[in-house]
């Protein structure tokens, strides 16, 4: 495939994406709901739009784009536990990830090590492995919350439970497919087991690993949104569920980007990662 | 007769055979003798196990009978005193062709502080012209490049031993005919044991004092040692033009392209493979 121009594309994009404002707003600008008549009393208490039959109306993008606007001005803004600013929604989540995604890294990469190290070990944990690792993550929450019976925790543990997989899975097979010749040279050189470990396996492993942990933040963040909801309290995942409550789409959708934007750089910022230890051979 | 400095002694190497027969063996009963300070080589097509031959001397590979001996003590795994120039460098991709050959030298003195590593590495660079190329990754560096840097990683641990499996035969002719001089010279220069695998007939007799040939496999053997007569220094440039070396030559391709089939089959009456026959071809009868 040649290479586009980059500002071919660019432009493309901006283009697409003018399209599909424009045609959302002329849908949103035709379906106007009717004015029924209807009890003002019932009207008051269940709002207009109920008391009449008919839907809240989808926002239009001139809406969405004023609640954005909005919740960018003010994201950090608590005002009691069901009414907080989205940045503070999202705090909570990104915690919840990079604790759980972090013991995860911290379990996962020492003990693929040693998997991908020992054939032994890889052949005797391999079926556990792949009995688990299809395991949707939140099969485990009644678990979680029946054992650890506090529901902060159990998303962490979901969290934890969902990112270990890839990134034990990659580190092993990293571990284990470095190049015969350069073990050979580490042997020729008379490395110790350690210098070997961490001069030659490691960095000739690092690529793989990191691929694995991009992998798995990319599950962490699609999983902690579930996780929300289903928890509640706090949380990007939460504020979804409480503005659906609300019936209050914009902040639907703002969430909604949002969390495609902040899913966006932690992938991209493991990508760099990635490419800083990746080598030509 | 006493021990050679480097003696293989009646070294094998089977397989097991995979649906239950006998094992397969690749080689058996293999002896032979390298000197202090001598240069031999291996010659043999593939699959006669020259590379097992050279694994096992360096200790990566283990034999299945037999053993071998280095300065009177049996080798028992790799050593910083037998290093090896591998056949496809083997260079550590994610480390510059300095920092490669600084990976060898800490490995030698573990103990000495940074400007003692860097001063050591830029003789090794300078030794083999790498000078341009010490900060480059292997990756940005020609075949024949990065076998300099290969050749500086395996001397810069000042071994007793040089182990080389084929280490020119990626390169094109002119590099390789570039780096065969310049091992000559270095291995002159350092008086290294040296052991090398080939199957460059011309590279054999322009660099080693006695050629070991081999049959083809299975069951390969060191059917003859042809000793290089021819006079030292050699280069190049003259080798071919030293009287008794088209009779050396000759003798090595004869054997190559005929009797290492034939004798493969069925060895002469009376060769004994403690004692392989020495042949000089190179001197006029």
């Amino acid at each position: 495939m040649r290479a586009a121009r980059p500002l071919a594309s660019l432009t493309l994009s901006a283009l697409l994406l003018a399209l599909f404002i424009g045609i959302w707003q002329l849908s949103s600008l035709t379906s106007g709901a009717g004015d029924a008549v209807v009890d003002p009393e019932y009207a008051a208490l269940v709002g207009a739009a109920a008391a009449s039959g008919g839907q809240t109306p989808f926002p239009s993008p001139l809406q969405v784009g004023a609640r954005i606007l909005e919740h960018l001005t003010d994201p950090f803004y608590v005002r009691g536990t069901n009414d907080q600013g989205i940045g503070v929604q999202l705090a909570y989540s990104l915690g919840r990830v990079l604790t759980g995604y972090g013991i995860a890294a911290l379990v996962a990469i020492p003990l693929g090590f040693v998997i991908g190290m020992s054939p032994l070990l890889y052949g005797a944990l391999n079926p556990f492995i792949q009995v688990l690792r299809p395991i949707s993550p939140l099969a485990w929450m009644p678990l979680a919350l029946y054992t650890i019976k506090d529901s902060a925790v159990s998303s962490i543990f979901v969290i934890f439970i969902c990112s270990i997989w890839p990134m034990l899975i990659n580190t092993a097979f990293g571990v284990a497919s470095v190049r015969r010749e350069w073990l050979n040279v580490a042997r020729t050189l008379e490395c110790s087991t350690w210098r070997t470990a961490f001069r030659v396996i490691l960095p000739a492993a690092a690529p793989t690993i990191m691929t694995g942990t991009r992998i798995s933040i990319g599950i962490a963040w699609l999983v902690i949104v579930a996780a929300e909801m289903l928890v509640g309290g706090t949380g990007i995942g939460y504020f979804v569920w409480n503005q659906w409550n609300n019936l209050s789409l914009a902040d639907i959708l703002t969430a909604i980007l949002v969390i495609g934007l902040v899913g966006m750089v932690l992938d991209q910022l493991l990508a760099m990662a990635t490419r800083a230890v990746s080598y030509q051979e | 007769m006493g021990r050679a400095f480097v003696s293989v002694e009646g070294i094998a190497r089977r397989f097991p055979s995979t649906h239950g027969g006998p094992p397969q063996t690749v080689f058996e009963n293999v002896w032979f003798g390298i000197e202090e300070g001598e240069f031999v080589c291996l010659i043999g097509h593939s699959g006669c196990g020259k590379t097992t031959i050279l694994n096992i001397l360096a200790g990566l590979d283990r034999a299945s009978e037999g053993a071998v001996v280095v300065a009177g003590r049996e080798i028992d795994g790799p050593s910083l005193d037998r290093a090896v120039i591998f056949q496809s460098h083997a260079l550590l991709p994610w480390l510059t062709a300095g920092e490669n050959i600084a990976f060898a030298v800490r490995s030698r003195h573990p103990g000495w502080s940074r400007a003692q590593v860097a001063e050591e590495c830029q003789r090794w660079i300078d030794l083999v012209g790498l000078s341009a190329a010490a900060g480059k990754k292997p990756a940005q560096l020609s075949g024949g490049m990065k076998q300099r840097v290969g050749i500086a990683r395996a001397l810069s641990v000042q071994p007793k031993i040089l182990l080389m499996d084929e280490p020119f035969s990626a390169l094109d002719a002119l590099t390789r005919g570039m780096l065969q001089d310049e091992v000559n010279r270095i291995v002159a220069e350092t008086k290294l044991t040296a052991f090398m695998i080939t199957h460059d007939v011309d590279e054999a007799i322009l660099l080693a004092d006695r050629i070991l040939l081999m049959t083809n496999g299975p069951n390969a053997k060191i059917a003859e040692v042809v000793v290089n007569t021819l006079p030292r220094p050699r280069t190049r440039h003259d080798v071919h033009h030293l009287p008794g070396y088209a009779e050396l030559r000759n003798h090595i391709l004869d054997f190559l392209v005929d009797r290492s089939k034939r004798l493969a089959e069925t060895m002469p009456s009376g060769w004994d493979p403690r004692r392989i026959p020495e042949v000089r071809p190179a001197v006029p009868a």
